[in-house]
């Protein structure tokens, strides 16, 4: 029978709220650096010169070609037979699913990014150059918020996927929302409840992000009817 | 006020330099050639109109002279300053030139006021107070300033137009460039447009239009250039190629105009 007692102490006790944290944590730090990276790899691959745009293309398809599980295991068990640089202790878990998972970040949202500059029209940069706006300036003050407003969904669509691909980590026992789970009920047998918390934490991240996507949204599109 | 080929070193010493002097401009996309030895000069003051069927390089031509296009052979000088790759001269060129679209180009998720602004904090880097009240006494000038909190998406084509005139005005330009700016416009907001225009010229702006409103070309232009084929193929007064073109694919051209 499901104990509704255990259920809401599963809820509100530390173990899963601490797993949840550490999930919420690796999949903020892994958004926002993927985002940064991403975006120079969307402007160089949709106007940088040739070799830079193979280099990257190939980078895209490596990294969403391969499976992510495979890639979490090449980075925590293939990376230390390659350097004992890895070998160190700074190479925790936490670390090794913070890489993995961002260079498959990267791929995906460097398509995405690439494509939202490339559909704000030419005519925005030419009306920012003819008013003596530098690259930069047109990019960050012009092309990048209405680019934004184009890849918002598409970004948050990412997002919901890195938070729930991070549960993959458990693999490489990283303390995060889904090993502290199987913990649990290897304990106390009890399924249900656990995987019921377990489900409640990640509805509440995911409800909390959709939210934050409908006011990014909003701001984003002033302007556009 | 045209010279073809004029000498560079006579006009070294000249004590007024033309605004704008094109010397033997080429320019091809890939193997195409878009311009065939173009030389023009606009002097100070002056209205020149170009005009021309689609495709005879006219735009091009235009957008060579704030460095939207780079030209490959040939010599442009505007306000002293040649064209060349190098940044700080276009950065020169462009802050003395201003242009207006053929499809406005406005940003629309700025306000109409931010529009104005944007490039006079960035560029010129004026306070957000100064710069709102120059952007306001140019919207006025465009008699649109009602619109300031507007976004360009919420104006008609001829009220986008004219704050992309006003927000040019903004950065205080010698010279205003029009390419088409009426060709993307409903009929009835043409008039809205060109009126702002007159006005300009008739303060005295140096003003390069290329544009097929022949009636705005006979009313302000000092000289109507026509071109066709990356050639500039004949240029006069308004009252003289309009009522005697001496080159038959400018009558042509012209008569298919009216009709």
């Amino acid at each position: 029978m499901f104990d509704f007692n255990l259920f809401t102490t599963a809820i509100f006790g530390w173990p899963l709220a601490k797993g949840a944290l550490l999930t919420l944590v690796l999949s903020v730090s892994v958004m926002a650096v993927s985002l940064v990276v991403a975006t120079f790899f969307g402007l160089a691959a949709g106007s940088g010169k040739k070799p830079m745009r193979w280099l990257i293309g190939s980078y895209v398809w490596l990294f969403r070609g391969a499976p992510a599980l495979l890639i979490l295991l090449f980075v925590w068990n293939g990376l230390p037979q390659l350097s004992p640089v890895f070998r160190a202790t700074w190479f925790t878990p936490f670390v090794a699913a913070f890489l993995a998972l961002m260079l498959i970040q990267v791929a995906y949202l460097t398509e995405i990014l690439r494509s939202a500059f490339a559909a704000v029209g030419k005519g925005q940069r030419e009306g920012a150059a003819a008013l003596g706006l530098h690259r930069w300036h047109t990019f960050i003050l012009i092309t990048l918020p209405q680019a934004l407003r184009i890849a918002v969904p598409s970004l948050v669509n990412e997002f919901i996927s890195l938070l729930k691909a991070t549960s993959l980590a458990t693999v490489i026992s990283l303390k995060e929302l889904m090993t502290v789970t199987q913990f649990a009920i290897a304990t106390s047998f009890r399924f249900l409840e656990w995987y019921g918390a377990a489900l409640v934490y990640y509805m509440l991240m995911v409800s909390v992000l959709t939210f934050a996507q409908s006011r990014i949204e909003a701001v984003l599109s002033r302007g556009h009817r | 006020m045209f010279h073809e080929r004029s000498s560079a070193d006579a006009a070294d010493i000249m004590p007024e330099m033309p605004a704008i002097r094109l010397v033997n401009v080429n320019k091809w996309y890939g193997t195409f050639q878009v311009l065939h030895d173009v030389s023009l000069t606009v002097e100070r003051g002056s209205r020149v109109v170009i005009c021309g069927p689609s495709g005879s390089g006219k735009s091009t031509l235009i957008r060579c002279i704030n460095r939207l296009e780079t030209h490959q052979r040939g010599d442009i000088i505007v306000n002293r300053v040649e064209l060349t790759d190098q940044l700080s001269k276009i950065d020169r060129v462009r802050s003395e030139v201003g242009m207006v679209f053929q499809h406005f180009n406005l940003f629309p998720h700025l306000t109409v006021l931010d529009n104005c602004t944007l490039a006079q904090r960035w560029v010129r880097k004026r306070s957000r107070k100064e710069a709102d009240e120059i952007a306001m006494a140019f919207l006025e000038r465009v008699r649109i300033p009602e619109k300031a909190q507007r976004y360009p998406g919420e104006l008609s084509g001829g009220q986008q137009q004219r704050v992309a005139i006003a927000r040019a005005l903004c950065m205080n330009p010698s010279i205003m460039l029009f390419d088409e700016p009426t060709s993307a416009l409903d009929p009835e907001m043409v008039k809205e447009v060109l009126d702002t225009m007159v006005s300009l010229a008739e303060d005295g702006m140096t003003m390069v239009c290329v544009t097929h409103e022949m009636g705005f070309a006979r009313q302000v232009a000092n000289e109507v250039v026509f071109m066709d084929g990356g050639k500039v193929i004949e240029r006069n007064t308004p009252e003289a190629i309009f009522s005697a073109p001496s080159k038959e694919r400018t009558k042509r051209f012209l008569s298919n105009l009216l009709h």
